[in-house]
């Protein structure tokens, strides 16, 4: 009979999540280009010694050798991950500004939750959160903006895309002025479920233009109508992922900035006043 | 499987981290047949540790008394503020010997993949301590990753406004490593930060 032989193969990858496993190892999840997502493990990146830990840093684009059973026919799906070079290292630009670090998060979370199989290859999915990554470092576009066209296209490659050019439920063409996440979109008159939502047209027209890449429509929109669409986006994926997004709610959309504002204008109390509270 | 105290022991020792069934197993039966002073002293600490340690209430760190050893000191110098994300971090700062001012452990770092964002973390708390208007200057001593970085990030968004002074704790080559052996993004770090001699 013969027996489990880990082999070692190549693949480029996208660092999803790290998470601390043992003293000094990490569980690395990884969205690669051929494999699919891989849970993998990287000895000792904890210690100051390693000589690649700071390439296996999440939203990370990177060349891997990996240990272990490619196709996943035999053994563990725990791979171990033996070699990283460093293609395109974004999460040193992504951190120093929080609002596109957030939203990077939810990116990775979401490339996670839409690819549930691990090791099934999944290339378009990979493309599109490499280039949604690349876009948020960039800094050329809002990154709520960026995060809505990930999370829109994502749909889209996952089969609930939202209908917007024509009705959810009957097919009428036309851009119809009521939304209805459960019924999958815009929905006519005649089919316009209870509850329907009724963004504004400037809104819809947005969620097309991010849905398509018209980036000159996206960049112009007024924040109203953007946080509209957003609203509108997160309620559709996580109707149809049937459980929450834990980043989703903490993406920073310019609250860090009033925050700020309220900090720089909050009132200095006493410090006799404080060590007096304190006593 | 066994019968009774002994499964009982496996079971409450598998839940610790990093213990799997069979350490679990193996620590049990050492236990078993370890002198009996040994295994009260033990458990003895193990409630006293529950009972007598609580949070400091001026910066989270962990004490025995209302305020922690750093706090309680009148030499500490009260101007400068170190951020940590976890109790061992003080305890890695203070072998350093080189830091005389204060802390204020986070209790973590802002990981929004984990659902932990900036009101899980004791950073309102903080800011009211840099509001008394005695802290000149703020140490981001986060780790060195990405959630690390982010949260440094966070903070001095926050505090900046306020007109305290924010550093960051440099990153670069370990002491006694080659150059050589050092990854392109620590080496990379050790530029930005080099300092005339």
């Amino acid at each position: 009979m013969p027996g489990y032989r880990r082999q070692l193969y190549r693949d480029d990858a996208l660092v999803l999540r790290v998470q601390k496993l043992g003293e000094s190892d990490r569980i690395i999840t990884l969205l690669t280009r051929r494999h699919g997502r891989l849970r993998a493990v990287a000895r000792g990146v904890r210690r100051t010694t390693s000589r690649f830990g700071a390439r296996l840093e999440p939203f990370g684009h990177v060349d891997l050798q990996i240990a272990g059973d490619p196709k996943g026919e035999q053994g563990s799906s725990l791979h171990s991950i033996s070699q990283v070079e460093g293609i395109q290292l974004y999460g040193k630009a992504l951190v120093t500004d929080y609002p596109r670090y957030t939203a990077a998060s939810a990116i990775a979370e979401t490339a996670e939750r839409l690819t549930p199989v691990e090791r099934e290859p999944s290339l378009r999915l990979f493309q599109l959160t490499l280039g949604g990554l690349r876009a948020l470092a960039d800094g050329e576009h809002a990154s709520t903006l960026v995060l809505d066209a990930y999370l829109l296209r994502g749909m889209g490659l996952a089969g609930w895309a939202p209908a917007l050019v024509a009705c959810a439920v009957c097919g009428t063409p036309g851009r119809h002025g009521a939304f209805s996440v459960p019924a999958g979109g815009c929905v006519c008159p005649d089919c316009r479920p209870p509850g329907a939502a009724h963004p504004a047209p400037a809104t819809l027209d947005l969620m097309a233009a991010l849905a398509s890449g018209d980036w000159r429509t996206a960049d112009a929109a007024d924040s109203p109508h953007r946080r509209e669409c957003s609203g509108l986006v997160a309620a559709h994926l996580q109707w149809h992922l049937e459980r929450g997004l834990r980043s989703l709610p903490l993406v920073d959309r310019g609250s860090t900035g009033e925050r700020t504002e309220r900090a720089r204008h909050a009132p200095r109390p006493d410090p006799a006043d404080v060590a007096k509270e304190a006593q | 499987m066994y019968e009774g105290a002994i499964q009982d022991l496996i079971d409450e020792l598998g839940r610790l981290p990093g213990v799997g069934p069979k350490s679990a197993q193996r620590i049990a039966f050492h236990v078993l047949s370890a002198d009996p002073a040994d295994v009260t002293r033990l458990a003895t600490a193990l409630r006293r540790v529950k009972e007598l340690v609580r949070f400091c209430t001026v910066c989270y760190n962990v004490a025995e008394s209302e305020q922690c050893r750093v706090c309680r000191d009148p030499r500490r110098s009260e101007e400068v503020l170190c951020v940590v994300e976890e109790p061992k971090d003080v305890v890695a700062i203070e072998r350093t010997g080189e830091f005389r001012g204060r802390y204020h452990v986070l209790g973590g770092a802002i990981n929004p993949l984990e659902g932990v964002g900036p009101d899980n973390l004791r950073i309102r708390e903080l800011l009211a301590r840099l509001g008394t208007g005695s802290v000149r200057e703020l140490i981001l001593a986060t780790d060195p990753n990405t959630e690390g970085e982010a949260t440094a990030t966070y903070l001095a968004l926050m505090v900046k406004p306020m007109g305290i002074a924010v550093t960051r704790l440099a990153s670069g080559l370990p002491v006694g490593g080659d150059l050589e052996y050092a990854d392109e993004i620590t080496l990379g770090r050790a530029f930005e930060g080099r300092r005339a001699v």
